[in-house]
């Protein structure tokens, strides 16, 4: 606790101290947890295990537990599922949850979605917080200004049955993004250009806080998509210090702390920054104006081009690991080095995810499909990423838009992002994906994933094959 | 969890880059509620083609390597989702050591916890290992945690790092959770300062 009198923290080294509960040994903590996120699939041996062992849950008013990963998306929604090995995941989910005294979202509930979309949309996520999850992508909750982490499932049951992880610290990164988006360029793009530069394991022992002008003109859901997909970089935490954009889209949020509570909280939360002496161990500047859109052309989240460019050509890589990571992965994709990935023809186009599911992605694709329509070989699927989202897209009638293009509308849930539901490629097909992960079979066993912007999905799916979203009208 | 002190046994190289744990152990092993029959799982799709026959040509499907105690794998293995089924389908194949150059936080963390011992190497000392048990007749190794050593074949050792606090853990076979319940004062006089100061983080019950 030595540092906490200097003048040279850092946002995250901040929250580490302000959540300390006492120091292990030189490089690990005792690290206390807000709040804790529940899904029904990385979940169940956790529950198993502290009924084995006699314990009860710490405190099971600081976990929320959502059903998400393997729920159908079908446009009619009920509350029995097909699948009898994800039906029997959900009926554990639900009894584990009512044993251990912990609040459950469950299929029906109109509160229903990705768990990283419905805590931040009730207000769950709070600046200056601590939350673990069972899931990687919790990185997105840096966007509110907390810690958010993903755990395995030992470590989901460690910190129900004590409300802490044995956590090791992390170096600092900063990421500096100055300069203002061209046109068509979205916050998915900046962080598939991150990943890029540093590569997918450039940020692995790292935090890294967001920071700059292009940063600071982000909406709250832009900041998400970086933070979330950053985890795609190695990193186990992103922040961006709280601000004006932060406080006001969490003002009266259902869980937010309301009248004398809230004006107490939010001015301890304009103290949430990095001191101006703090040392980042790695620090990063990109300028936002070169920025452009950008779309996966390989297995893996570093595999990427501009829109414009050509697939890779393996023999001009020098790094022989990597070359032959290359080789393996044009295979997979069935590309041909040096053919524009413009050229390349999609089957189907899914808008939906933690990363780019949120009701401004929804409306970035409506507004390219508005008038248009999908190709008449691809099939595409729109799966708004929590039921709020969803109802607020029927508000501001995005259904039509894409119904009327082609889309299918469908209710919320991880759906296609991983597939562990029904919505899955067949072998060979080819998407146009707003998801986080091109992985081999990510989304189907030999199902071949392009990573991209909503905007730039939904300009696929009218193209039928990879396209630039800047050739569309930007009114 | 058992203690583990040493794993000798058979060392199979897998030198590829980035190897996530969708690959690992896809997705439809994922809808279990309990730990069971994941070696199955394991590597599904490399180990086997679309009609489910095993592809020769994979080296866990190899006489020499099909009982591996040890894997040597490529960097940044382990990227991706944090399913801790990954590490349960290593550990039911009868994995109990990973030597490689990097591995992925989640991962790595998973595997500390479930008596799979994860070694960061450098480059060079991985190329070196993958080399001498690319050959069947040169193919075990003996990893010694106690004395954080690695004996090859020919005479050939080398030294590793181990985290201190995680090497102890899986040396005595500690059960992560009984540890930190020995303060469990300390968890309670931290949520009292913690709440008084900041209220709006205590959980209220809804």
């Amino acid at each position: 606790m030595s540092a906490i009198d200097d003048r040279t923290r850092t946002l995250y080294d901040k929250l580490v101290d302000a959540h300390t509960v006492r120091s292990i040994d030189d490089s690990h903590v005792l690290l206390y947890v807000d709040r804790h996120i529940i899904n029904e699939y990385t979940s169940p041996q956790a529950f198993a295990g502290l009924r084995e062992s006699g314990r009860r849950a710490w405190r099971p008013e600081a976990s929320f537990a959502i059903v998400d990963h393997v729920n159908p998306t079908a446009a009619h929604r009920t509350r029995a599922i097909a699948d009898a090995e994800a039906a029997r995941q959900v009926d554990y989910f639900e009894s584990n949850c009512t044993e251990f005294g912990i609040e459950l979202v469950g299929v029906l509930d109109a509160r229903q979605g990705i768990e990283h979309v419905v805590v931040p949309e009730l207000g769950i996520a709070l600046p200056g917080m601590v939350i673990a999850c069972g899931d990687s992508h919790t990185t997105t909750y840096g966007a509110v200004g907390a810690l958010g982490f993903g755990i395995g499932t030992s470590d989901v049951e460690h910190v129900l049955a004590t409300q802490t992880v044995v956590y090791t610290r992390l170096r600092n990164m900063r990421i500096r993004i100055e300069g203002r988006l061209p046109v068509g360029v979205t916050a998915k793009d900046v962080v598939m250009t991150i990943i890029v530069r540093i590569g997918v394991a450039g940020a692995t022992g790292y935090a890294v806080e967001f920071t700059g002008s292009a940063i600071d003109a982000l909406d709250l859901s832009g900041r998400m998509t970086v933070c979330n997909m950053i985890v795609e970089a190695g990193a186990r935490g992103a922040l961006i210090a709280p601000d004006s954009t932060v406080f006001d889209y969490l003002e009266r949020r259902p869980r937010a702390p309301r009248g004398n509570a809230w004006r107490d909280a939010r001015r301890a939360w304009e103290s949430l920054h990095s001191d101006s002496e703090a040392v980042f161990e790695k620090d990063i500047i990109l300028d936002a104006g070169e920025i452009v859109p950008l779309v996966s052309w390989g297995t893996s989240p570093d595999q990427v081009v501009a829109i414009t460019e050509c697939v890779p050509d393996p023999a001009l890589e020098s790094d022989a690991i990597r070359r032959r990571g290359m080789e393996r992965a044009l295979e997979y994709m069935d590309l041909k080095s040096g053919s524009p990935i413009e050229s390349v023809r999609i089957d189907r186009a899914f808008i939906g995810s933690c990363t780019n599911g949120r009701i401004e992605d929804l409306r970035s694709a409506a507004h390219i499909l508005k008038g248009r329509k999908v190709a008449s070989h691809v099939r595409a699927m729109v799966v708004p990423g929590s039921s709020q989202v969803r109802a607020a897209a029927e508000e501001e009638g995005l259904d039509r838009i894409f119904s009327a293009a082609g889309f299918e509308w469908r209710q919320s849930g991880c759906s296609m992002c991983l597939a562990m539901n029904d919505d899955a490629l067949a072998p060979g097909e080819r998407c146009a994906s707003s998801t986080n992960r091109n992985f081999e079979g990510r989304q189907g066993r030999g199902g071949r994933t392009h990573l991209m912007s909503p905007a730039m999905v939904a300009a696929a799916a009218v193209a039928g094959k990879l396209a630039d979203v800047r050739s569309f009208d930007q009114d | 969890m058992e203690p583990l002190i040493e794993v000798a046994g058979v060392a199979a190289p897998l030198p590829q880059a980035n190897v996530d744990t969708d690959v690992i152990m896809p997705k439809q092993f994922l809808k279990g509620i309990t730990r069971d029959g994941l070696a199955r799982g394991l590597f599904y799709d490399l180990r086997f083609d679309s009609a489910g026959r095993p592809r020769e040509d994979f080296i866990l499907n190899q006489s020499a390597y099909h009982d591996p105690a040890i894997l040597i794998v490529g960097p940044n293995f382990g990227c991706g989702s944090s399913r801790e089924h990954a590490v349960w389908g290593l550990k039911q194949f009868g994995v109990r050591c990973l030597l490689g150059a990097s591995f992925a936080s989640i991962f790595q963390d998973n595997c500390f916890r479930n008596g799979v011992l994860p070694i960061a190497l450098s480059v060079d000392q991985v190329g070196r290992l993958q080399g001498i048990c690319s050959d069947p007749t040169r193919n075990r190794l003996r990893v010694d945690l106690l004395h954080q050593c690695i004996s090859a074949h020919d005479g050939v050792t080398m030294s590793f790092d181990c985290d201190a606090l995680r090497r102890d853990d899986l040396l005595n076979g500690r059960d992560a959770i009984a540890s930190t319940l020995q303060f469990c004062a300390d968890i309670r006089d931290f949520e009292r300062v913690h709440w008084a100061s900041k209220p709006w983080l205590m959980p209220v019950r809804s």
